[in-house]
């Protein structure tokens, strides 16, 4: 009785809270009313990667802070592991708003698509409920199946794998089959070619070796791969297609350059991988193609700069909707930034040999993952919104874009601040840990127990909490902007 | 009158420049990945056999390579018994498991990958902190089985949580971590002092 009066509370609240949005999904084509259900997902992981953090960023302050109830090893994982589920609801949501209209027709296997989202959903939340509660199992294959494998990045769990590769399959037929029966185009040629990468390298990180430098090695296929390659075009075709839509550049002008970022990406990306070969017992020829290719990755990236301000400026800025092109060029930069200067400054094996392992790593991190897939995720959120809301008008201009504009001004600075705190930590580590002291464990603790460590971490933490506070206001802003509007957006037409 | 795209700028150049580029990088990888895997097959000379367990290892500097690399020694056997390379494998497999099941890449890093709130294991077996060569063995299992108790915080509150490892388990990871010391590792971690340079 008490969990039936539950039920029907939680209900109510549900009901209430719908109403309150006032979101109509009349609007919403059957393609992009899925979409919608994974960006749904995809904030509220985005939320829990945030919430997650903050309880690891406190641990680093205050170790005994959940001791043994909820470890810094689970939480952490689950930061990092909501990051990477969201990024993917986020690029699934992308691709399934983006491909009716590019395809000039409805999904084929749209039902498959819709118990591919459930599927996926509750496997999720299975496995976010056994990192939680279960947490740690024996030392045998038992626990590698049904509890997590200990990898960083890919700890799920093998079953949930296989179950993402299916879901993966599914989503890679829906999007083929409607380029196929519909209309073709170079923006569908990359985006196949793309995910059959994009899901074929994750089987290269679903093996057990007890040799880790095998081990290591393939996970780095994954890990890589995945976000310094094949993330980086998916990106490339959504940024593509979003500027058509948003300032109405010309097809042939963004096949183009996305062709141009196409080969830029992988011929540098692909090779760059070596720069994960350094120091995992892999021989030493690594050094020099890893520190190559590596150093060439910012290329590509300075080249997205250049194709999204130069748009931007020469359509004078005038677009339909103000905070996604804010988000989108956000995304340009931060890609730019966190990506490329980020991950050039410890690229190179001769400073890397000192920074690897150390809080360098987490500082481009941030600001890569933030830069580079959480802005271009956001911006899609913002036109996703706008279509939900029947195509109202969305600008800098209104009595509430002040939530738009500090959402978007905290989460930067919040991510930013973040960035140059770990920066600073990971600078100390570098020099105390590994130059003065040869890594040893003593050395590794007297860099951590370091004043300047030590005020680091606070930084990073009271920066972590500006972020949090401009997530708030971003969702906040996401269920309201728009709700009592009644202009139409102006109406931008490719030249 | 239409001025005709130079080729640098036309759509079908820059496509084949794509297809070709990626279709390129992508082989060569195919290639050193064969190559790299080969070099680093159990009982290479980049991966030792998991019965490098048997001996004793060292980290050792060389002046003319400006870093260290791995040394393997005389015979020093761990907990009082010679493992074959079966049994050695078998031993280093529930290490490897035991250390994935514990989610130790989520504080630890090991080959300096993971996480930072712990540090790295790398060269773990090697690490001066074990007092004495004699000592090392049975106070790294007695640390993991009840790390609360014996703790070792280096002044920073942080203390490993206990993760109910079993001593069979225990004695898993201890021979993981040694077989691991003796990889490879192009000269990472750069100017370790080991515990057999302490004895000297």
């Amino acid at each position: 009785m008490k969990i039936k009066k539950l039920w029907h509370a939680a209900n109510d609240k549900l009901d209430f809270f719908v109403t309150w949005t006032a979101l109509d999904r009349m609007n919403l084509s059957e393609g992009r009313k899925l979409a919608v259900n994974y960006f749904i997902v995809a904030v509220i992981l985005f939320f829990a990667q945030l919430l997650f953090g903050m309880i690891a960023a406190t641990q680093f302050i205050f170790p005994h802070f959940l001791y043994s109830w909820l470890d810094f090893s689970v939480n952490r994982m689950v930061h990092i592991n909501a990051m990477i589920v969201w990024m993917l609801y986020g690029f699934i949501g992308c691709i399934y708003w983006l491909l009716e209209d590019e395809s000039q027709r409805e999904i084929v296997g749209l039902q498959f698509g819709k118990i591919a989202f459930w599927v996926l959903t509750v496997a999720v939340t299975i496995v976010v409920l056994v990192y939680l509660f279960i947490q740690i199992g024996a030392g045998n294959d038992t626990t590698l199946w049904f509890i997590n494998e200990g990898r960083e990045y890919i700890e799920a769990p093998r079953w949930a794998d296989i179950g993402i590769v299916a879901v993966v399959l599914t989503f890679f037929y829906n999007v083929v089959a409607t380029f196929s029966k519909g209309k073709w185009s170079g923006i569908a040629g990359v985006l196949t070619l793309d995910l059959v990468a994009l899901a074929g390298l994750y089987l290269a990180g679903m093996f057990y070796m007890t040799n880790i430098t095998h081990e290591q090695f393939w996970w780095w296929w994954v890990i890589h791969l995945w976000v310094e390659a094949t993330w980086e075009v998916l990106v490339g075709v959504i940024m593509a297609w979003s500027l058509m839509k948003l300032l109405g550049v010309r097809r042939k002008i963004v096949t183009t350059w996305l062709y141009i970022e196409v080969a830029l990406m992988f011929g540098s990306g692909i090779l760059g991988l070596g720069h994960h070969y350094f120091w995992i017992g892999t021989p030493e020829y690594w050094l020099t193609i890893g520190g190559f290719f590596s150093a060439l990755e910012p290329i590509p990236l300075v080249a997205m700069v250049v194709h999204a301000v130069y748009d931007s400026g020469s359509h004078a800025f005038k677009n339909g909707n103000h905070p996604a092109l804010a988000w989108v060029i956000a995304h340009a930069f931060g890609n730019f930034f966190g990506a490329g200067v980020w991950g050039f400054m410890h690229t190179l094996p001769q400073i890397n040999l000192y920074t690897h392992g150390t809080q360098w790593s987490a500082s481009h991190g941030h600001l890569a993952f933030f830069g580079a897939y959480a802005t271009i995720n956001i911006a899609f959120f913002y036109l996703a919104i706008q279509h939900w809301r029947g195509d109202v008008w969305m600008s800098g201009g209104t009595e509430q874009a002040w939530r738009w504009k500090w959402a978007l001004g905290l989460l930067n600075v919040g991510v930013v601040g973040m960035t140059i705190a770990l920066l600073i930590a990971g600078y100390e580590q570098s020099f105390i840990e590994r130059a003065v002291e040869g890594s040893t464990w003593s050395g590794y603790f007297a860099a951590q127990n370091h004043p300047s460590f030590q005020s680091a971490m606070i930084w990073r933490w009271f920066f972590g909490a500006i972020t949090v506070v401009g997530l708030i206001l971003l969702i906040w802003d996401l269920l309201t902007i728009g709700k009592h509007e009644t202009r139409k957006a102006i109406v931008i037409v490719s030249d | 009158m239409i001025e005709k795209n130079p080729l640098w700028a036309s759509e079908s150049f820059w496509k084949k420049v794509a297809i070709w580029v990626t279709a390129a990088s992508f082989l060569l990888l195919i290639l050193l990945t064969f190559d790299s895997l080969s070099q680093t097959q159990v009982g290479g000379k980049r991966v030792q056999p998991y019965s490098v367990i048997n001996k004793k290892i060292d980290y050792v500097y060389q002046p003319e390579l400006y870093k260290s690399i791995p040394v393997i020694g005389e015979t020093e056997l761990l907990f009082g018994q010679e493992f074959s390379e079966k049994e050695a494998e078998t031993l280093v497999t529930l290490g490897k498991k035991t250390i994935q099941a514990k989610n130790c890449m989520n504080c630890h890093t090991l080959l300096g990958n993971g996480a930072y709130f712990a540090p790295d294991l790398t060269k773990a077996w090697l690490d001066k902190e074990w007092l004495s060569t004699e000592l090392r063995e049975n106070l790294m299992v007695q640390f993991l089985l009840d790390p609360e108790k014996n703790a070792r915080t280096f002044s920073s509150d942080r203390k490993m949580p206990n993760l109910h490892i079993t001593p069979q388990e225990a004695k898993g990871v201890v021979a993981f971590l040694k077989w691991m010391s003796s990889i490879d590792t192009n000269g990472f971690p750069y100017h370790f002092k080991t515990i057999n340079k302490v004895e000297e």
